[in-house]
């Protein structure tokens, strides 16, 4: 299971932890309206707005150092512009791991 | 150098905040969460610098640009690295940067931006003034490069407009609105609701027409008079 690196963040950050837990704290915020609002794209199979969505979802997901996940991003909203959901369950229990983390932050 | 962000997403405008912060000629002066905003500071505010996301909804970081009839210098910020192409066929683009983005990554694009910032007060003229001849148009997903002057006639057709040169027409869709506000008013001269010409390219005026190269253009009762005044008569 993958974990969150915050080296990123870090090596912004110089130290300044006013900044991190400023980032930290708009991730915190605006992840869940971003996860629910691709949740019902996929649900109701509008599959461009989802990958919108997942567009939107992957920059939080290189912030927080997930590299495999931002992979697994990249693929899934390339195949979604494609209207193709293979990559949904895996997408899913990526972002249930993320949710757990943002929800300790 | 003053700069603006134009990035949907609050946290990559938070992060080039803080990248800038450590860069001593670099000034954030203003940032915005749609392009539409950032238009409207335009029209009234000069900048050196845009850092400019391209995949924002509705309207898109390329469509920002075409909007800006000399735009200061851009560094594309994008999780996307589909658009490199396309982003070299825009001369005010000097980089393009995948985010996350990291400082060195960052430092380099603003060092570039600095040497066009510094040439272009060394010479005391625009760095996009080279490009001023330059229209480029969208035709399946490809940006094409039309030299203006070589435009003779613009012609309205429904939700698109067709662009004639002596060497080839484009179809684009397009408004014949959109166009007149690109092209120079000194060459360009909008006849008719639906047709503008290029004035130097008149072979003959014949009551309520022109003729350009080929074709033969109606001219409204109302745009005659600023026709006439145009024409050298003797």
């Amino acid at each position: 299971m993958e974990k969150p690196d915050l080296s990123y963040l870090n090596s912004l950050s110089g130290g300044d932890k006013s900044f991190e837990n400023k980032i930290l704290e708009v991730i915190r915020e605006e992840f869940p309206g971003e996860l629910n609002e691709y949740t019902e794209n996929v649900k109701n199979q509008k599959l461009k707005l989802a990958a919108e969505n997942v567009h939107k979802l992957k920059h939080k997901i290189s912030i927080l150092g997930l590299k495999k996940t931002y992979a697994l991003a990249v693929k899934h909203e390339d195949l979604l512009k494609a209207s193709n959901t293979s990559l949904v369950e895996d997408f899913g229990a990526a972002l249930d791991i993320l949710t757990d983390y943002i929800n300790k932050i | 150098m003053n700069c603006i962000i134009i990035d949907d997403e609050s946290t990559a405008r938070l992060i080039i905040n803080q990248l800038c912060s450590n860069i001593d000629n670099v000034k954030v002066v203003n940032e915005f969460s749609n392009a539409i905003e950032a238009i409207k500071y335009l029209n009234h505010n000069e900048v050196d610098l845009i850092f400019l996301d391209i995949h924002m909804p509705d309207f898109t970081g390329f469509d920002f640009i075409q909007t800006l009839k000399n735009p200061p210098q851009v560094i594309l910020t994008t999780s996307d690295n589909n658009f490199a192409i396309e982003a070299f066929e825009y001369n005010c683009i000097v980089d393009y940067l995948l985010k996350p983005i990291s400082f060195p990554r960052f430092e380099k694009a603003i060092s570039k931006a600095e040497q066009g910032y510094n040439n272009s007060k060394v010479n005391g003229i625009s760095v996009q003034d080279s490009s001023e001849n330059d229209l480029y148009v969208n035709i399946d997903r490809r940006l094409i490069k039309i030299d203006i002057p070589s435009i003779y006639l613009v012609e309205a057709k429904g939700d698109y407009i067709n662009v004639k040169t002596s060497e080839q027409n484009y179809t684009v869709h397009s408004t014949l609105k959109k166009i007149e506000e690109k092209l120079p008013d000194h060459l360009f001269l909008k006849v008719h609701r639906s047709y503008i010409i290029n004035v130097k390219e008149i072979i003959d005026i014949e009551d309520n027409s022109v003729l350009i190269k080929k074709d033969l253009v109606p001219v409204s009762r109302s745009n005659r008079p600023e026709l006439m005044k145009r024409l050298n008569l003797l």
